[in-house]
């Protein structure tokens, strides 16, 4: 993308005004995209997305400047706007700028295949809508959407690091809407990995339809969600994003040294129950969530935060460890060439347990079966967060009974972790895309079948 | 809180700037056009500066130009679209070749088309501030870093001020189709806000505060603090609250919220696909008839304000819900023509890398004839909940079937008058039922950014659910 001189060139003008560090961050990223709605291919989308951030650290400031235009000039007017924090600072001047060297690659860069061809796409969103159609005579309307993405991107910083990763991602959903006398009702179900089109000889797209309407289907008879505090079972992969809002954000070292999360200063401490082993990892496998380096240059890596219920670590980017003379774990991640990286979490899951999901139901006595999880949300400092349920059940006497409509639950984290009772062995994982600050990224979310002993539902159902 | 620098929308005339060179690059990409195609190009360019203060010091300078274009092309009832983030020559030609060449495979459909001049005379707003350009950023760090200062000494129990902020921005678009459409837009924006986190005991306690602006000068920074302050503070000793039915009233930064919620169904293309709980139900009473909702971009107080919308039809004034009845739905080109309808000059679009859609930029409702500011309704009331700020929306609010539940947290309402605090609690109800149980609408209008102003709103009747 841009030439190792040119790199060290630019690197030399960002620091010529003084600072302690200073990083060029470059991206090419292709996307393209097929929705078809109402039973019509309505919109093929292609983009072209390149260029590149640039940022100076002198002392506690970050200046950042970013540039479409990726030749010298570009660059180094971009490194200029960048270093304009340094003026009159107090950084130093003596960073020796050069020698950029790779480390080679953490894994094999991409995946074989790049996005599918445009054709391929809409043979999938046909098949999908078929499916989701015949799914029942009450879905009314089906809309499928393909994303597919290639991202390559240079990170090179005055440290003489220089890192190149591309990450290939391909994304199908379906969301389906069921028509009764009770109104319209709503379903969705998405498959997504760090892979090319090959995302489709695992996942077959009829089944992510079939998925999509019957939960739509169900909530058509569905009856209020109960409001109050109920024990809940969480069905394996359901969405994994009880962990990514109850203590993920939490542990992001962002949060931490600001004093802005309840996580703070409990390195060591109990704050789950034992059964509670909770891992970041941007290594596995092709998950929605995984990369070879992470937007700052440091390899992808395993990080346990919670083992057996004892808090162990933090997640760090190169700033928040810089000031805390430590490494990154590898979670500096950005929207784009347009942000500023930030502490991000990566593919976060709970170790699966011992039990047996079946198991965990029928030795729950009453209370609500979530089979799928949408978003959710989380106040770092409170600790209070919210997650949304798109297919859950009534647990009566042991069993799975009447379904229920869409509702959030709402707990704080230290206080829900400390109350989860039985994991079970079915451990899944789930794409999602994580929004903070204003940036969103790719992230996936993982866990078994689980029991909370207590938690509150707001449904409208006293 | 939704304080982007970078507004999606195209915006009102440019009357004296120089949007001229992006109208040329427009023209010249739209003269590419081959017989019996039709090529609409949307280019825009954009300046931000955005500065974050932390303990006393600048943490992040940010300053930064972009530029995009994106084309679409309807060629056999057929449509492609295309996008690059760059207007580089050899960018061009390679857009429109890609968008020309999507549009192969997409589905016949005998509604699909461009925007045709329909007559209406656009109303200039002025949403450009001349001066924006010309301050220096020494005073925007000045300012973002007076606006910690001032935060942290303003009260005794502000632990922390997680973040202060100050951002500006200017955009251009130029919109030129092969159907006679031609127009140019341009505006700026500016903003400052601040996070803290109060704490008494044990307890902590979070709050925001903005003030938003078409540039630099006229921005309240200490509004910004006050209001965070406020937010933070009175959350102190807050225990999760009471189960039961209960008379709910939204701040107005939570009405906004719920009123840019409910405007999407009234999407004339939601209406169509059987994705909103208002099809079919035009000319019915769907609301409490105090609710009188409109939708009026000409209006240049309103943050969304436009000449233009985003298929360069003159933006106008829409009343969608009269006295409870349901009025209109919102239509773009498409939409409206599959509906049989006319545009509603309502096409907006998430700047060049995406496709026109029908959408709200400027929603009010009407005020009653109380004149209530927060107190008033709060004292009309009685008793009931104060609801400060919601969370997720994204996954308890589903204007489709209407389902409703978010996590809240607020004051309690006694004897008219806010009273202890609470948290960790749910709201629930349907929106349709939210609709027929407006109890009262506040005249406290404030333009916040995004797509509808903020009045305080009661609502009757939903279940809160806590201990």
């Amino acid at each position: 993308m841009i030439e190792t001189p040119v790199l060290e060139r630019v690197l030399g003008e960002a620091l010529r005004h003084g600072g302690d560090f200073a990083e060029v961050f470059a991206e090419d990223r292709v996307t393209s995209s097929a929705m078809l709605d109402d039973g019509r291919v309505e919109e093929l989308s292609s983009g072209r997305d390149r260029g590149a951030g640039i940022r100076v650290v002198v002392g506690e400031t970050t200046g950042f400047a970013h540039t479409a235009d990726l030749s010298e000039t570009g660059l180094i007017r971009a490194a200029e706007a960048a270093s304009a924090v340094a003026q009159g600072g107090g950084g130093t001047t003596s960073v020796a700028v050069g020698g950029l060297h790779e480390d080679g690659a953490a894994r094999e860069p991409g995946s074989g295949s790049g996005p599918a061809s445009k054709s391929d796409s809409l043979a999938l969103l046909r098949r999908a809508d078929e499916a989701g159609r015949s799914a029942g005579g009450a879905i009314s309307q089906v809309q499928a959407g393909y994303g597919g993405s290639k991202r390559q991107v240079l990170i090179a910083n005055s440290e003489g690091l220089l890192a190149r990763d591309e990450q290939v991602r391909t994304r199908f959903s379906v969301s389906c809407v069921a028509e009764g006398d009770t109104g319209l009702q709503t379903g969705f179900e998405s498959a997504a990995r760090t892979v090319g089109f090959e995302l489709f000889d695992e996942v077959s797209v009829e089944e992510l339809a079939e998925l999509a309407a019957r939960r739509a289907l169900s909530k058509l008879s569905a009856r209020p969600a109960p409001s109050g505090e109920v024990p809940l079972v969480l069905a394996g992969g359901s969405g994994g994003i009880l962990f990514h809002e109850a203590c993920g954000h939490g542990l992001e070292a962002d949060h931490i040294v600001k004093d802005a999360s309840v996580y703070v200063g409990q390195v060591g401490q109990q704050v789950a129950s034992p059964s509670v082993t909770l891992v970041d990892d941007g290594t596995v496998g092709s998950e929605w969530g995984t990369f070879g380096f992470d937007d700052e240059g440091r390899p992808a890596q395993r990080n346990v935060l919670i083992e057996n219920g004892i808090l162990t670590e933090y997640l760090w980017d190169y700033l928040r460890a810089r000031k805390e003379g430590r490494r990154s774990s590898g979670n500096g991640r950005r929207q784009s060439y347009q942000h500023l990286p930030m502490v991000r979490m990566t593919n976060t899951f709970l170790l699966p347990g011992e039990e047996d999901a079946d198991e965990i139901v029928a030795q729950t006595p009453h209370g609500v079966y979530v089979a799928k999880l949408g978003g959710g949300q989380v106040n770092t400092t409170t600790g209070d967060f919210v997650f949304g349920t798109t297919e859950a059940y009534l647990i009566e006497d042991g069993r799975i009974t009447e379904p229920l409509r869409d509702a959030n639950l709402i707990g704080n984290g230290p206080e829900i972790l400390r109350r989860i009772d039985a994991v079970g062995t079915d451990f899944a994982m789930t794409p999602g895309t994580c929004g903070k600050d204003g940036q969103s990224v790719p992230v996936g979310c993982g866990q078994a079948t689980l029991r909370i002993t207590g938690v509150t539902i707001g449904g409208t159902s006293e | 809180m939704s304080t982007t620098v970078q507004s999606p929308a195209t915006s009102g005339i440019g009357h004296d700037g120089d949007p001229d060179e992006l109208l040329e690059i427009a023209d010249r990409v739209a003269g590419w056009a081959r017989s019996g195609e039709d090529v609409e190009v949307y280019v825009s360019r954009g300046e931000e500066t955005e500065v974050r203060a932390y303990d006393g010091e600048v943490e992040s300078l940010t300053s930064a130009t972009s530029a995009g274009i994106g084309v679409r092309v309807v060629v056999d009832h057929k449509l492609g679209f295309a996008w690059a983030g760059s207007l580089d020559p050899s960018v061009l030609g390679e857009t429109l070749d890609e968008a020309r060449d999507n549009a192969t495979f997409a589905t016949p459909d005998d509604h699909v088309q461009l925007a045709v001049a329909d007559g209406v005379p656009a109303v200039a707003v002025d949403l450009w501030d001349d001066g924006l350009a010309s301050v220096p950023t020494a005073r925007k760090v000045e300012l973002v870093l007076e606006l910690e200062r001032q935060t942290r000494a303003a009260d005794p129990r502000i632990r922390q001020v997680s973040s202060a902020d100050y951002g500006d921005g200017s955009v251009e678009v130029a919109l030129v189709s092969t159907k006679g459409i031609r127009a140019s837009n341009r505006r700026t924006s500016g903003f400052v806000s601040v996070s803290v986190i109060a704490g008494e005991g044990t307890a902590s306690q979070t709050g925001g505060g903005f003030s938003a602006g078409r540039g630099f000068e006229g921005l309240e920074p200490e509004r910004a603090t006050a209001d965070a302050v406020e937010r933070a503070v009175r959350l102190l000793g807050a225990t999760k609250g009471p189960s039961g039915r209960s008379t709910v009233v939204f701040d107005r930064r939570v009405a906004t919220t719920l009123l840019s919620v409910i405007s999407s169904a009234l999407s004339g293309e939601a209406v169509a696909k059987g994705r909103s709980f208002f099809a079919g139900r035009l000319g019915e009473q769907v609301a409490d008839s105090v609710l009188t909702i409109v939708d009026d971009p000409t209006d240049p107080r309103a943050y969304g304000a436009a000449a233009y919308d985003a298929e360069g039809l003159a933006c106008r004034r829409n009343v969608l819900v009269e006295n409870g009845v349901l009025r209109r739905f919102l239509y773009d080109t498409v939409s409206a023509s599959r509906a049989g309808a006319v545009s509603t000059g309502s096409a907006v679009r998430g700047g060049f890398s995406g496709t026109p859609g029908p959408g709200c930029r400027a929603l009010t409702l009407a005020v009653g004839p109380e004149g209530y500011d927060q107190d008033g309704v709060l004292a009309a009331v009685g008793d009931g909940l104060f609801v400060q700020s919601i969370t997720g929306v994204h996954s308890g609010v589903n204007p489709i079937s209407g389902d409703f539940s978010v996590g809240a947290e607020g004051l309690l309402i006694r004897d008219g008058k806010l009273a202890e605090p609470v948290r960790e609690i749910t709201v629930a109800s349907t929106l349709q039922r939210i609709l027929q149980s407006v109890v009262a609408i506040g005249a406290d209008v404030e333009w916040l950014p995004g797509i509808a102003a903020g009045q305080t709103v009661a609502v009757g009747d939903m279940q809160i659910s806590g201990v």
